[in-house]
């Protein structure tokens, strides 16, 4: 009996210990957490609410069928889909050579062109979106260029369209991609691409046998990142797009500032973050979301 | 990476490999030439000039930083060297790319495919010549069989442990059978019981596969265990080329004969034909290289303890036992001899010898017999 009570020797108080341990962990997260409560998860909920309630105050799908009978919001679906996937897109065609280039570099200059890639970051979303209109418009920097270069003799329409909200979207989505595709770059073990070479691979072979794949985790988390902002992205369509280019966030305005129909607004709300939820959760199922936040694999 | 894999102009893979192919079977030697590659002020490989023999297993030892594994990056193809000339067999290889050079590598970290399996990444090297499915998974399963990994083929690499890994780097590195194989430390990152296991199954299976193999390592006692002949690296230059025992027996200068297992050195002078020790002349059977920088190199376990009169036959040293150390298999005596210089000797551990281990503040002779009597060049290089 002795034995085994010099076995469970502090047993109760070890345990208390453990428990106050993780108590204090979770006092360390309770601010953050409260403040997501408040400003997230009780807001959301009221638009579900809130997107549930008809004209009539009483409850109503008629905020969902709208979107279903009218040609208007499919179009702003179709839309927005097309700007967030065509800026996906280009993202990926310009950000992984940029990343790859960068990869390549010595530490030194990989750290200045990534400063390069940061400092648009961290300007003002506005005044990016601003300065691109400046360089843009019609008497802009570009056309003035464009002409007296003789590239083309009438001033162009690149702004107030497709064309502008494309260059704008994908200028401010770029370091997004950027970040996520050179951590996983920077993670491959230098001697891969040598194994392989050793092994009679070509340049081109290794790294679409080797290389590329080691990068994919990071260009699915990349891309994701850029393609689930896009969807939900406002002004700079809404400055660039000069209303021609009308997404989902930007209805959700109008609804409110022009027809003040809070119902209508927030079933395109709650629609828009079901899809996102969606789409994440189709995405979870090809790659650790995980490597989102990690930056690799 | 970016520079090496630059294909240059006057070569394709299919005018290489029918070159290579000349000695369709068995291994290809190695003709270094005057190989020099500097960084800034630094000689990495300063004028190297190695000849590797047809199916030898050389090992490259070196400290690090001596351009050991500089060489055997010239040899892969990865570093590009300023000049000289590399052979393998009769084809000059200075200027072909690594994934045209049909050498075998194995690396330090093993450069697995983490995102292949077993079967994946020792399959890659037949992928890439195209040779035929049910070809490549015999073949696979067949290297797998001599590293003792059969049936590991659907492993994930994450799921192997350290000694699994380097048995599939080395299953991979000779799947496509290479003439040459070149292992770069591939044995660092194990513990020393699986390490010494390795060493044996490495040597096993050179004498199976017979290529003509050039090992890194910085372990001496790794390279002497396993090579037919050691090239010992300093400086990017080789100091000594030999066999493993003529390198531990009569290494060719002071640098060898430190980094070759232990030993003290002593000051002699040269007198005419004699050498003198504190006025004494050594009794030897090799005559002394042609120096006047000549050092008397005392092997711990070479050099051994009289008890009661020595023998005229050996040099005698009488010296004070300033330390003795128990290690179980042996004990250490560190003695210090009139002139105020260290011997250390290492004696066996018997149960009727452990009576004899001295204590410190003896006074002891130690006996050098003249076949262990080795007067060495006392440069370091």
């Amino acid at each position: 009996m002795a034995a085994v009570e010099t076995s469970r020797m502090n047993e109760a108080g070890l345990r208390k210990d453990g428990a106050l341990e993780r108590l204090k962990l979770f006092g360390l997260a309770s601010p953050a957490m409260l403040i997501i409560l408040v400003v997230l998860a009780i807001p959301v909920g009221w638009l579900f609410y809130v997107s549930f309630v008809g004209a009539d105050g009483q409850f109503s799908l008629e905020n969902y069928a709208r979107m279903l009978d009218s040609k208007a919001y499919y179009r702003i679906f179709i839309t927005t889909f097309q700007v967030s996937i065509l800026t996906t897109l280009l993202c990926i065609l310009i950000g992984y050579p940029l990343a790859y280039f960068m990869a390549q570099l010595p530490p030194k200059l990989a750290n200045l062109c990534m400063i390069t890639v940061l400092l648009p970051f961290w300007t003002s979303l506005l005044v990016r979106t601003y300065a691109w209109l400046v360089l843009l418009q019609k008497r802009g920097l570009v056309n003035e260029w464009a002409i007296s270069a003789g590239l083309w003799d009438e001033p162009i329409k690149i702004v107030h369209n497709m064309n502008g909200t494309l260059i704008g979207m994908v200028h401010i989505m770029l370091p997004f991609l950027i970040l996520p595709v050179y951590g996983s770059m920077k993670a491959i073990d230098r001697d891969f691409m040598k194994a392989a070479s050793n092994l009679g691979a070509t340049p081109k072979r290794a790294f679409w046998t080797v290389f590329f794949p080691l990068t994919t985790p990071g260009l699915f988390a990349g891309a994701l990142m850029v393609f689930i902002l896009c969807l939900g992205f406002y002004v700079t369509p809404a400055v660039l797009g000069g209303g021609k280019v009308i997404m989902v966030s930007m209805k959700i305005v109008s609804n409110i500032e022009l027809f003040v129909n809070w119902g209508a607004a927030s079933a395109l709300g709650v629609v828009l973050l079901v899809m996102t939820f969606a789409i994440l959760w189709v995405a979870s199922r090809f790659l650790k979301l995980e490597s989102i936040t990690a930056g690799g694999h | 990476m970016r520079r090496a894999l630059l294909r240059p102009p006057h070569l394709n893979r299919q005018q290489a490999r029918t070159v290579l192919s000349i000695d369709s079977n068995g291994a290809l030697p190695i003709t270094i030439r005057n190989v020099t590659k500097t960084y800034g002020p630094v000689h990495a490989l300063d004028n190297v000039s190695l000849d590797v023999k047809s199916g030898e297993f050389l090992t490259l030892l070196g400290p690090s930083g001596s351009g050991k594994t500089t060489l055997l990056m010239v040899l892969a193809g990865f570093t590009r060297p300023d000049c000289g000339s590399l052979k393998f067999g009769d084809r000059e290889v200075i200027r072909t790319p690594p994934h045209l050079r049909d050498v075998g590598m194995t690396f330090q970290s093993y450069a697995l495919f983490p995102h292949m399996t077993v079967n994946g990444n020792v399959g890659y090297p037949l992928r890439l010549r195209k040779v035929p499915k049910d070809e490549i998974a015999r073949r696979v399963e067949e290297a797998l069989a001599t590293v003792q990994l059969a049936g590991y083929g659907n492993r994930r690499i994450d799921q192997l442990s350290g000694g699994q890994r380097q048995r599939v780097a080395v299953a991979r590195a000779i799947v496509f059978e290479p003439r040459i194989l070149l292992m770069d430390e591939p044995l660092s990152a194990l513990d020393k019981k699986l390490r010494d296991q390795m060493q044996i199954e490495l040597r096993h299976l050179h004498e199976q596969l017979g290529m003509t193999t050039v090992y890194v390592t910085h372990d001496q006692r790794e390279a002497l265990t396993m090579s037919d002949r050691i090239a010992v690296v300093n400086h990017g230059r080789i100091m000594q080329l030999a066999t493993p025992r003529d390198l531990y027996e009569r290494p060719a200068n002071r640098f060898v004969a430190d980094f070759i297992g232990e030993s003290t050195f002593l000051s002699v002078t040269r007198q005419g034909k004699k050498v003198l020790y504190e006025g004494k002349a050594l009794k030897f059977d090799t005559p002394p290289p042609d120096t006047d920088n000549l050092l008397l190199m005392i092997r711990p376990e070479r050099i051994v303890l009289s008890s009661g009169r020595p023998a005229g036959t050996s040099n005698n040293f009488k010296a004070t036992a300033t330390d003795v150390v128990y290690q179980g298999d042996s004990f250490l005596l560190h003695a210090r001899l009139p002139d105020g210089n260290q011997i250390v000797m290492r004696g066996a551990v018997r149960g009727d010898r452990l009576a004899q281990m001295p204590t410190v503040g003896d006074t002891v002779t130690l006996s050098l017999a003249p076949e262990d009597t080795v007067l060495i060049d006392g440069s370091e290089d």
